[in-house]
């Protein structure tokens, strides 16, 4: 091949201090790296001494976008940035704008978000579950929870018409309402979900083999965490209670009952174990949303506010008013008074934070997306070093770093 | 013919024996070819997440042979380019695309990798056409597994009728 | 507001410029130089242990053009602060937190790519999310959003956009 192709990243090392070490380039084409990460590591036969983590190759330019677009049209790239469990950056994003407009959603709306916010949570874990779990060989266990995971997925496609990214939420309540036999099938989802994953806990968590591989491997102190910006699964993993579901209640969860798993010593197999039992949490949450949305959650799902939502089609078309309201709302954007926020809400991978800049108008002055995963992968090196090379698959599995999250 | 007739096309004469036995022989490697590909899975994005989807229950594309995937460029011939392609990836692309070894086919899964999607910025290829030759391109942000695997049996189509030349340019 | 924020209203008074509270989240505007006073403040007096974000704003044709902005949060109080520093277009330096927290690391680098702001003390202010050999700063009000800088050449029949 007679192309020469340059070299998009500047490696931190690229000449061993020892004699006796190699130094090799994992990524960022990879299976266990989730293809957009690239790792140059410094070997010492099998032990990683010294590991440089790239990230970058899914930058799609998002907060440029941004800045082009108006504040509904935003939903679609928001979705696109953790597209496990896309409606919760949906509703973050929609949160972080009515806080800036001064809006309070109806109540229906509130257990509707958080019921489908868990629902997207465990879908997210399931991804990150079952791929980790392919990516040690348990290739049976992946294929329980991606089934799962596809019945979710085609349930949320009678809610909101698309498998992955949504684009669900909107500012100042949702795109519609749930339509019938929804939550009949929402039991029976869960119920199955009770199933499968019961049987991926009876092969793997008592599995010799498992044990051996994800014990004490990468271990994370707690205060080492906290340092490196970890949060979510991760941090609690390590021992700590920090969830901000609990800490700092949004939505509906300050009225619900649930608790907040936590790890031991912060090793791949307590984020796993993490994971598993957040999904059970998760789906206890679901089922006490649904009973609080019979009993309180009755009513309209949109707020009453013509700055930013649209109004119905039968008035657009028959009186002026709504239609220069539609008209503006959908060219000029809604128009958001001046000011800054910053809202935070706990995604599947920890804490997901929208800043928003507006000037005042339809269009955004600056967003800009507080990623988890970009922050842990800022710490990867310290949960690589010191391992085996072999040790690279399960501790990024068990990272669930998402690339359109870290690069944005 | 007689000898004083001239043939139709003075360049190459065709004998009808050898064209027949080419033929079938384009069928039946083409046949061979096309129900035992060899995904490379270049996943980068948000359509990563259908891949794992049409790979596995209930969509599976092992019915249709595409299922193993081989995670090196040597050994395998389908490269399936799944997601976003940023310039910063579009070497690393290039790179894995003149790894593969002829025969090959590329798949565009997904709208980023057909056109760019919506990121119309300085970061997104706008479209891995630019760089690579693109046998089939399936649209969809992300496509739902039914179209991934209609996609796939369009590229099947493609390599049952498509010229497979085994021995020189000829044959 | 809330006691904790009238601690860090009195405390730092002298440091800060002004303090304010905007929906939940006290804001600091700092000098760019007092920026790791404040924030060795923050974290050793107030406990704000977790560093959650550095990024800046480009207020062109105002001056100074940049606005850095970093957010911190306490795992113990569960608040929120954040701080603002103001630099100019001609000398966008500010002092670089990765001494006080690691994650500082990536994150400078992230907006040091974006926006041109040098953090001074980070060593290691290599493109993170962009590529080597890109030039400009592309979340600054005056790059062309759909100025692309490919890196391998295009086929036949596609234009290479113009150069930078």
């Amino acid at each position: 091949m007679d192309l020469k192709l340059p070299n998009p990243i500047r490696p931190a090392f690229t000449k061993s201090e020892r004699e006796d070490t190699t130094i090799v380039n994992i990524g960022p084409s990879h299976p266990a790296t989730h293809g957009t990460i690239q790792i140059v590591a410094e070997l010492d036969g099998e032990r990683i001494l010294r590991a440089d983590v790239h990230c970058g190759y899914l930058h799609r330019g998002f907060e440029k976008e941004c800045e082009a677009h108006t504040w509904h049209n935003l939903i679609p790239y928001v979705d696109r940035l953790n597209y496990c469990s896309a409606l919760i950056n949906n509703f973050a994003y929609c949160d972080a704008v009515e806080t800036l407009m001064g809006i309070e959603i109806t109540p229906r709306t509130k257990y509707l978000r958080t019921l489908l916010a868990e629902y997207s949570r465990i879908a997210d874990h399931l991804t990150c579950v079952a791929a980790a779990l392919m990516e040690l060989g348990a290739m049976t266990a992946f294929l329980y929870l991606v089934m799962l995971r596809d019945y979710i997925y085609e349930h949320l496609a009678d809610l909101t018409g698309a498998r992955l990214t949504y684009s669900y939420g909107r500012i100042g309540g949702l795109a519609r309402d749930l339509p019938d036999g929804w939550l009949k099938r929402l039991e029976e989802i869960l119920v199955q979900y009770d199933d499968f994953v019961g049987r991926v806990h009876g092969l793997v968590d008592r599995n010799r083999i498992f044990i051996d591989r994800m014990r004490n491997v990468a271990c994370l102190s707690t205060a080492d965490a906290v340092n490196w910006g970890y949060t979510g699964p991760i941090l609690r993993s390590t021992g700590v209670p920090r969830d901000l579901r609990k800490d700092t209640p949004y939505l509906a969860y300050a009225e619900l009952d649930f608790e907040v798993p936590t790890g031991i010593k912060g090793d791949n197999y307590d984020r796993y174990y993490v994971r598993m039992r957040e999904m059970d949490e998760s789906v206890h949450m679901i089922r006490q949303l649904v009973d609080l949305l019979q009993e309180k959650g009755q009513g309209p799902i949109n707020v009453e506010d013509r700055r930013c939502v649209l109004p119905p089609k039968q008035l657009v078309y028959g009186e002026i008013e709504s239609l220069i309201n539609h008209f503006k709302l959908v060219m000029e954007g809604p128009q958001v008074p001046a000011g800054e926020v910053y809202v935070a809400h706990e995604s599947a991978n920890g804490e997901l934070g929208f800043y928003l800049v507006s000037t005042g108008g339809g269009t955004p002055y600056k967003v800009h997306c507080r990623a988890p995963s970009f922050v842990h992968m800022g710490g990867a090196h310290r949960m690589l070093e010191g391992y085996q090379l072999a040790d690279i698959v399960p501790t990024f599995g068990s990272i669930n770093m998402i690339g359109g999250e870290c690069d944005r | 013919m007689s000898s004083r007739t001239i043939p139709i096309r003075p360049e190459t004469q065709k004998s009808a024996a050898f064209e027949y036995i080419a033929t079938r022989k384009d069928e039946l490697i083409g046949w061979a070819r096309k129900f035992s590909l060899f995904p490379y899975p270049f996943v980068t994005a948000c359509c990563g997440m259908e891949f794992m989807s049409v790979s596995s229950t209930p969509y599976d594309t092992d019915r249709f042979g595409a299922a193993l995937p081989r995670f090196t460029p040597r050994q395998s011939d389908l490269l399936m380019v799944v997601g976003t392609i940023t310039h910063k990836q579009a070497p690393v692309l290039l790179k894995v695309w003149e790894q593969m070894c002829e025969p090959k086919w590329v798949l565009a899964f997904g709208v980023c990798a057909t056109s760019g999607g919506f990121y119309n910025n300085y970061a997104a290829v706008q479209g891995i056409d630019r760089i690579l030759p693109v046998d089939v391109y399936v649209p969809g942000c992300p496509p739902r597994p039914e179209m991934v695997i209609d996609g796939i049996m369009k590229l099947q189509d493609k390599i049952a009728n498509q010229q497979h030349l085994i021995v020189n340019d000829r044959f | 507001m809330s006691a904790i924020f009238e601690r860090i209203r009195e405390a730092l008074a002298s440091r800060a410029g002004e303090v304010s509270v905007a929906h939940g989240v006290l804001v600091l505007q700092v000098a760019p130089g007092a920026v790791l006073e404040v924030a060795g403040a923050l974290k050793e007096d107030f406990r704000f242990d977790l560093f959650l974000d550095v990024t800046a704003v480009d207020w062109l044709p105002r001056e100074p053009r940049f606005e850095v902005v970093w957010h911190f949060y306490s795992t113990m109080h569960k608040l929120r602060v954040r701080v603002k520093a103001r630099v100019a277009e001609a000398e966008p330096v500010v002092g670089s937190l990765t001494g006080l927290y690691g994650s500082a690391h990536f994150m400078e680098r992230e907006c040091h790519e974006m926006y041109g702001i040098v953090f001074s003390g980070n060593a290691d202010l290599r493109p993170i999310l962009l590529y080597e050999g890109f030039k400009g700063h592309p979340l600054r009000k005056d790059y062309p959003k759909e100025r692309e800088q490919p890196l391998v050449p295009y086929r036949e029949g596609y234009e290479m956009p113009g150069g930078e």
